[in-house]
């Protein structure tokens, strides 16, 4: 490697932290993407350009850079806007995978021996991020596709299980290096690893899957920067130091937002404790009312929020929903959307839904301007959505949401609720919003109930 | 210093953005395609080079699946031509 090529890393590097300030506005976000682009293609010909080839490794790179490249961009123009939590869980998974493999053909290499040295180590630590990562992501990934339960797996003592397996795999790296030359070693604690992933996602609940992701991808990150320690590389360094702190910083944000710790989420179990809360709900009164009704409520009221969740997502409703959006303000009516920070299974899954649906983005606001605003709110409509505007989060310090902040919907002088039935939301709580004596409850899937209420406002009309 | 660097850049991004900002960051992870390119091109071992191109694979399905999906997310948020109302 000759000067030129840790200058042109540089340059990528730059590239990437450019790419990234440009995303502060959705003006620039796009051509910020593609700068990051730009930046890796200049990654990928440096390294091409200083290192020795046989016949072999020009096969072998230009095949897999063209089979994976092809796999990604089917993926990446099949997925839906709803699941993209699940496609950002696989990617992170596949990143964490990549440097696991890259860590494990370094030990082959050098014939299993390892010692004390920043290389082994920085292998050994590639072994154990990169594996709990790609085992974490995919069970990640099974509960969003709800192909395992997306509620909290409870597995007793499980906080002290994890931390003897999180020890046993430091134990192993140990070992490895005091019995180097040791293969057996190097698959178990690829097991422990593994297994290690696997359990830290399975207690966490699917309201704490944003930050679970945002933290995965953090790892994803920190490992590649081992990996650049593996090869001294200095791109790898620094690009992945870059994306290990950005990752923390927006798990740190998630978790601010949901007025959580960390280690709270992590040690999981959240949303378990609500099962005895579920019987007395059947007993409280609610009013449902028809699409009719709600249309004509509408009709009345001159500004309206609304308040779009998870379900939303789930029925595919965002398109629906703009068209609710076009025929209130064809009304003269204000219509706001108010997003709070983990609505939706990612940080800001919604405002990609609502954008998708080519609602503008200025509409939408977040908890801090939206709040002060519920006030002289008409009606807030909310779809899908259940603990985000749960006032548990402010009243009842028992409640698992206590001190989270929400968006205060109570305040407006009627609210209307979109909802499948009165089962609890994802958290499994229970929400006083819909006894509350100014609540209308429109039952069904999101999409048919803001059609219908698309119909009967034409009706109207 | 990248954690310094990191923190400046991710607190002045608005929450809109936070989806685009985590596959955009999920597409950089995948430098580790260096990492396999180096895998594959410093050994002669069949072992190592099926292994390197296993995870070159991977990372390169990282990096081209989430550039495209995150420039297809901004695609989205151009400003509407048209509003109905001012």
């Amino acid at each position: 490697m000759d000067s030129i090529h840790i200058i042109l890393y540089f340059i990528s590097s730059i590239l990437f932290i450019l790419g990234i300030k440009m995303l502060n506005s959705p003006l620039t976000a796009r051509r910020g993407n593609i700068i990051s682009f730009l930046g890796m293609i200049i990654a990928i010909i440096t390294t091409l350009s200083y290192v020795e080839y046989e016949i072999s490794s020009i096969i072998y790179i230009f095949s897999g850079i063209t089979t994976g490249g092809i796999l990604g961009l089917i993926f990446a123009k099949k997925v839906q806007m709803t699941s993209m939590p699940q496609m950002v869980a696989i990617f992170n998974g596949l990143g964490g995978l990549a440097s696991s493999l890259i860590a494990f053909s370094e030990i082959i290499k050098v014939n299993n021996t390892i010692s004390f040295n920043l290389i082994s180590v920085s292998i050994l630590m590639s072994i154990l991020i990169g594996s709990v990562t790609f085992s974490g992501s995919i069970t990640g990934f099974l509960k969003l596709q709800s192909l395992i339960t997306g509620k909290p797996i409870l597995i007793p003592l499980r906080n002290y299980f994890n931390l003897l397996i999180l020890l046993s795999a430091i134990g192993l790296m140990i070992v490895s290096v005091l019995y180097s030359g040791n293969t057996l070693i190097f698959y178990t604690l690829l097991g422990v690893c593994l297994l290690l992933g696997i359990l830290i996602v399975l207690p966490i609940g699917g309201a704490d899957m944003p930050v679970v992701i945002a933290l995965l991808n953090s790892y994803s990150g920190i490992v590649a920067a081992f990996t650049g320690f593996i090869f001294s590389n200095v791109a790898l360094i620094i690009s992945g130091s870059l994306i290990g702190a950005s990752g923390l910083i927006l798990t740190r944000i998630m978790t601010k937002a949901m007025n959580r710790s960390l280690v709270n989420v992590v040690l999981g179990g959240f949303g378990a404790t609500a099962t005895n809360i579920d019987s007395e709900a059947s007993d409280k009164n609610y009013k449902s009312g028809s699409s009719d009704d709600i249309a004509s409520l509408l009709e009345y009221s001159e500004n309206i929020i609304i308040i779009p969740g998870y379900g939303l997502a789930v029925a595919q409703a965002q398109h629906s929903l703009k068209e609710l959006l076009d025929v209130l303000e064809n009304q003269q009516k204000n219509v706001l959307f108010a997003i709070h920070p983990v609505a939706g299974r990612m940080p800001g899954h919604m405002n990609v839904l609502l954008a998708e649906a080519n609602i503008d983005y200025e509409l939408l606001l977040d908890l801090d301007q939206v709040n002060e605003k519920f006030s002289q709110t008409d009606v807030s409509i909310v779809i899908g959505a259940n603990d985000v505007v749960n006032p548990a989060a402010k009243l009842d310090k028992n409640s698992p949401i206590y001190g989270m902040p929400i968006l205060e919907v109570e305040k407006s002088k009627s609210i209307v609720v979109l909802k499948r039935s009165m089962n609890p939301g994802f958290a499994g709580l229970d929400n006083n919003i819909f006894y509350n004596e100014k609540t209308l409850m429109l039952f069904g899937d999101a999409k048919d109930s803001i059609d219908s209420l698309n119909k009967s406002f034409k009706e109207l009309n | 210093m990248a954690m310094l660097l990191g923190y400046e850049l991710i607190k002045k991004i608005p929450p809109t953005l936070h989806t685009p900002l985590m596959s955009g960051t999920n597409a950089i992870s995948g430098i580790v395609i260096i990492g396999s390119i180096l895998v594959i091109t410093s050994s002669s071992s069949l072992t190592v080079n099926i292994l390197g191109f296993i995870s070159l694979v991977l990372s390169s399905i990282n990096v081209f699946g989430g550039f495209t999906v995150t420039d297809r997310m901004l695609e989205m948020f151009k400003k509407p031509k048209k509003r109905d109302k001012d």
